[in-house]
């Protein structure tokens, strides 16, 4: 166990933890966040993802100890109670079902977006595909995508 | 140490208010539920829960004196915005704003029992007793009004919950004002919840105005914003981790526990065990992860194999003798079809074993508190749920709740249920609150499959190539099919010894068109693995549970014969539907041939037999239609395909999908629900398979069970929505279900349309790269 601390959505938390406890369940169980969520532990879907330095990050598979930066969580996009322009875009496009794993479509497109603010069809579907859906919304996903971007410009 | 007594605050609150974030958007206040006509479950915190009675409208309505209304339904909603749909129709019945009306939904204590969510039948079954308490109430509040403003009945005229007298509208009174604090204590008639009914009729469907509009869904905002409230994220006071330990073989017996070497571990709680059942408990959820994985047991392997491995699992089902067959459904004389035949086809088709593997494994929370069990689940089927669990733990069922709460997509029977008797039975042994999670492994491996299905058929052609002879003979692998929360038949039950007497049989359908052929036979076995009970192939409820097997193999003979009588596809169904039978009565078949129709027309179909000449590129394309029913809803797909000849990749380029479900109270929603089904088809399709060799299911994750993802998504999908009915403009047009049927006809579409573009048809499901290739090569394509 020892002391870390962590900056998450503009607050520093401080925990004696064990360093080697990924960051997904420190978010989850300690700090009491909802967006990351617990899809399969093994970085392989990308429920769990986190933004940190501007890259989409698995947070399944971090070990706290190896955080280097703020980290931005689903519940931290949105500012002064203004929905980010991907969230409004999955209100518009009416995107997920049972949205268990749009936590991970969200923040993987908004780091994707943050560097390539136009992307082509293909881009959307390179820089998505290891982003899971078993309700199979990825359809209206690449839409949605498609039309935050043009929010965006 | 501190025992909940209560719900949690904002579980509570996510409960009671979890439209809460589109009622502040609509301007509403946050409706007080503590102050409602109806008991919260905050006020009686420490059960027993006495079900709520379908009979007393109290149950269905509550309105506010904020002139608002709370619906509650005993149905649950992942997603495909049932909820939502709910509250347009049951709004339209009561007359009252849409935006001044939330729903709570599948908590057993505060719901009426509709069974929760299953077999699509949200729209076409338990609407109806939801409209017609609306309707009732609505019938009741005018009586109220007309007492209070000295007016018949017959002379009040109501909209948006305000009842006027229609000679002097300046004589009003709100709904709120007539009723709020106070209970309607109308009592309701109906042999049982599907009969419910008051002495109101429900509308016509020309006078609903919400019902058939493009509502947004209530549950997006939530799940957007990171506001949503899971049952993952449920915590209760002194609540614990647990993990289970999985047989590492199957119909493995366990031999020995080694708890030092978990013992000394940080936060280790308890080793819990009993038969082959193990799992461990721990302070925190990152400690029972490493403490599943630390634990040393030792386990004995079965004398015989459990089953044969994935690649020899259909010579294990043609050789297998049937646990049971289903009377032949015969009409006409095949055999003499068959003796006169031109041309006799025959095909066999092969369809594995596919899984749930929701996106998160199974989870549950169990709270032993005051002596009572309270289970927070997303299971799809809260009710059942409750009585499996008093049943499991032998508890009255009175001291058993489940609260229901959003989670991972379920799509039928999923190993939510056995996630959650494991909590409750760990919860109760331990007497503090548990969190049991499922992790990937054990959910891909060990969540309930749809059963595998070998298919053989016949088909007789006449010279003029009409099908005159038909025959379909399937056998799904389907023995000892696990029910819903069968206190028996929960993988931890039967871990821990529980053998049911007799087995469920299982079952293995027949297809589901109205094709005119004269003379046919279709007939269904089951058989079995010889592994019964602690199987990882335990078959359960998954998304239209024969359907997508019985379909596939059904509509890919169908393409072969009209392929064999060189003629198109869809004019060779065509020429069966229109043909005239004794057989139906002509809605089915009338709107079978409406969406064949219009998904033809939607899709440009150029009429020619398949194959088509192959191409000279690398990439070859073709396209396939296959059409059935689920229930009265009817389904046309087609899809075009681009098959790669270098690497047997399939791409589903387009996607075509004709739909009539009757009413449809929300377009957009329920586009979207068929896009997703029609989806999930596709990866059925093209990906998924349950593999496993001779000892333990060898596909574990999503790289060795592979599924849809972005880069498979069509360029487009078009859903186009038909009203097929011979008299379109009833005014009792009935909704019919709309979660599975999409699905079922993906299966055939894909494969039909590779076999266009390749002239290579490939009859076993998946249709991954290697599979293909190697059919293109054996075919030198």
């Amino acid at each position: 166990m020892s002391n870390i601390t962590i900056k998450v959505n503009g607050g520093t938390h401080t925990l004696n933890i064990d360093p080697a406890t990924p960051l997904l369940y420190i978010l989850r169980n300690d700090i009491g966040l909802e967006g990351p969520r617990f899809g399969c532990g093994l970085g392989q879907c990308g429920a769990c993802t986190v933004i940190i330095n501007g890259a989409a990050v698995r947070s399944c598979i971090l070990p706290v100890s190896s955080v280097k930066g703020e980290i931005t969580t689903l519940e931290g996009l949105s500012s002064n109670g203004k929905l980010h322009p991907l969230q409004q875009a999955w209100i518009d496009e009416q995107v997920p079902q049972c949205g268990f794993c749009q936590n991970g479509q969200i923040m993987t497109a908004k780091a994707m977006l943050d560097k390539v603010p136009h992307p082509s069809d293909a881009q959307i579907r390179e820089s998505m595909n290891s982003t899971l859906c078993r309700c199979m919304t990825y359809y209206r996903i690449q839409a949605a995508i498609k039309r935050a971007a043009k929010a965006m410009a | 140490m501190t025992l909940s007594a209560v719900i949690p605050k904002h579980v509570e609150e996510a409960l009671r208010t979890h439209r809460r974030g589109f009622l502040k958007s609509a301007g509403l206040l946050v409706v007080s539920f503590a102050v409602s006509a109806k008991n919260s479950a905050a006020a009686e915190p420490a059960g027993p829960y006495p079900d709520p009675d379908f009979r007393q409208l109290d149950s269905w309505i509550v309105i506010h004196e904020n002139n608002t209304a709370t619906f509650y339904v005993g149905k649950t909603d992942a997603g495909q915005g049932t909820g939502t749909g709910f509250r347009q129709l049951m709004s339209d019945e009561l007359d009252i704003a849409f935006d001044k009306t939330t729903c709570v939904m599948g908590s057993t204590d505060i719901t009426v029992d509709q069974g929760g969510s299953g077999g699509s039948t949200a729209m076409e079954r338990d609407s109806w007793p939801m409209r017609r308490a609306a309707a009732e109430a609505r019938r009741a509040l005018l009586e109220m009004a007309s007492g209070r403003l000295g007016a018949p009945v017959d002379q009040l005229a109501v909209s948006n919950a305000l009842i006027q007298v229609k000679a002097d509208p300046s004589k009003r009174v709100t709904y709120g004002e007539l009723i709020a604090g106070k209970k309607f204590n109308v009592t309701l008639t109906g042999a049982n919840v599907n009969a419910v009914t008051g002495a109101a009729k429900v509308k016509t469907v020309q006078e609903l105005k919400y019902t058939g509009q493009s509502l947004e869904r209530d549950d997006i905002p939530a799940k957007v914003d990171g506001s949503q409230k899971w049952v993952v994220g449920v915590k209760l006071p002194g609540m614990l981790h647990a993990r289970n330990v999985k047989p590492p073989f199957a119909g493995a017996k366990l031999t020995g526990i080694d708890e030092s070497s978990v013992r000394n571990l940080p936060g280790f709680i308890k080793v819990m065990s009993k038969g082959n059942y193990v799992a461990v408990v721990c302070e925190r959820e990152e400690q029972a992860i490493g403490a599943a994985r630390a634990l040393k047991t030792t386990w004995e392997k079965p004398a015989t194999a459990p089953f044969p491995a994935s690649e020899d699992l259909f010579q294990h089902m043609r050789g297998a003798v049937p646990t049971s067959a289903s009377d032949p459904i015969v009409m006409g004389d095949p055999d003499a079809a068959f003796s006169s035949a031109a041309n006799v086809i025959e095909a066999e088709y092969e369809i594995p074993f596919q899984g749930h593997t929701s996106i998160a494994g199974a989870h549950a929370i169990a709270d032993p508190s005051n002596g009572q069990m309270t289970v927070y689940s997303n299971d799809m089927k809260s009710y059942s749920m409750r009585t499996g669990v008093a049943a499991f733990l032998n508890m009255p069922r009175e001291r058993v709740r489940v609260v229901y709460m959003q989670g991972p997509q379920c799509f039928g029977r999923s190993a939510a249920e056995d996630a959650a008797c494991e909590a409750a039975w760990i919860a109760r042994e331990i007497g503090r609150p548990v969190r049991m999670q499922w992790m990937r492994h054990e959910e891909t491996a060990w969540d309930t499959k749809g059963p595998a299905f070998l298919v053989k058929t016949r088909g007789a052609l006449d010279p003029a190539g009409r099908l005159v002879g038909y025959e379909y003979s399937a056998r799904s692998c389907d023995y000892n099919h696990v029910g819903y929360n069968e206190h028996d038949t929960v993988l931890i039950a039967q871990l821990m010894g529980s053998r049911r007497a007799k087995p469920a049989r299982g079952s293995s359908e027949v297809p589901s068109e109205v094709y005119a052929i004269p003379n046919r036979r279709m007939a269904g076995e089951v058989v079995s693995l010889p592994l019964i009970w602690e199987t990882p192939l335990r078959t359960g409820n998954l998304r239209d549970p024969n359907g997508p097997q019985s379909t596939f193999a059904a509509e890919s003979f169908i393409d072969e014969l009209a392929a064999a009588a060189k003629t198109d596809p869809l004019e060779f169904r065509m020429n069966m539907l229109t043909a005239s039978t004794a057989d139906d009565a002509g809605f089915r078949r009338a709107r079978s041939i409406a969406v064949l129709k219009a998904a033809a027309k939607a899709y440009g179909w150029d009429p020619r037999p398949s194959p088509k000449p192959l191409g000279k590129g690398n990439i070859l394309i073709g396209r396939g239609i296959a059409y059935s029913f689920r229930g009265q809803t009817v389904v046309a797909q087609i899809a075009e395909v681009e098959v790669n000849r270098q690497t047997g990749h399939v791409w589903a380029k387009r996607l075509v999908c004709a739909h009539d479900c009757g009413l449809i109270v929300n377009p957009e929603s329920l586009r979207r629900t068929v896009e997703c089904a029609t989806l999930h088809g596709l990866s059925r399709a093209i990906h998924e398979e349950v593999r496993f060799d001779t000892e333990k299911v060898t596909s574990v994750d999503w790289v060795s069970h592979p599924t849809l993802r972005h880069a498979d998504v069509p360029e487009r999908i078009d859903v186009v929505f038909v009203n097929g009915d011979p008299n379109p403009n009833r005014s009792d047009l009935r909704p019919f279900g709309a979660g599975e049927a999409a699905l079922k006809p993906m299966l055939a579409a894909i494969a039909n349309a590779i076999y266009d573009a390749t002239g290579v048809r490939i009859r076993r499901v998946p249709f991954r790269d290697a599979r293909v290739l190697a059919a293109l090569k054996a075919a030198n394509v």
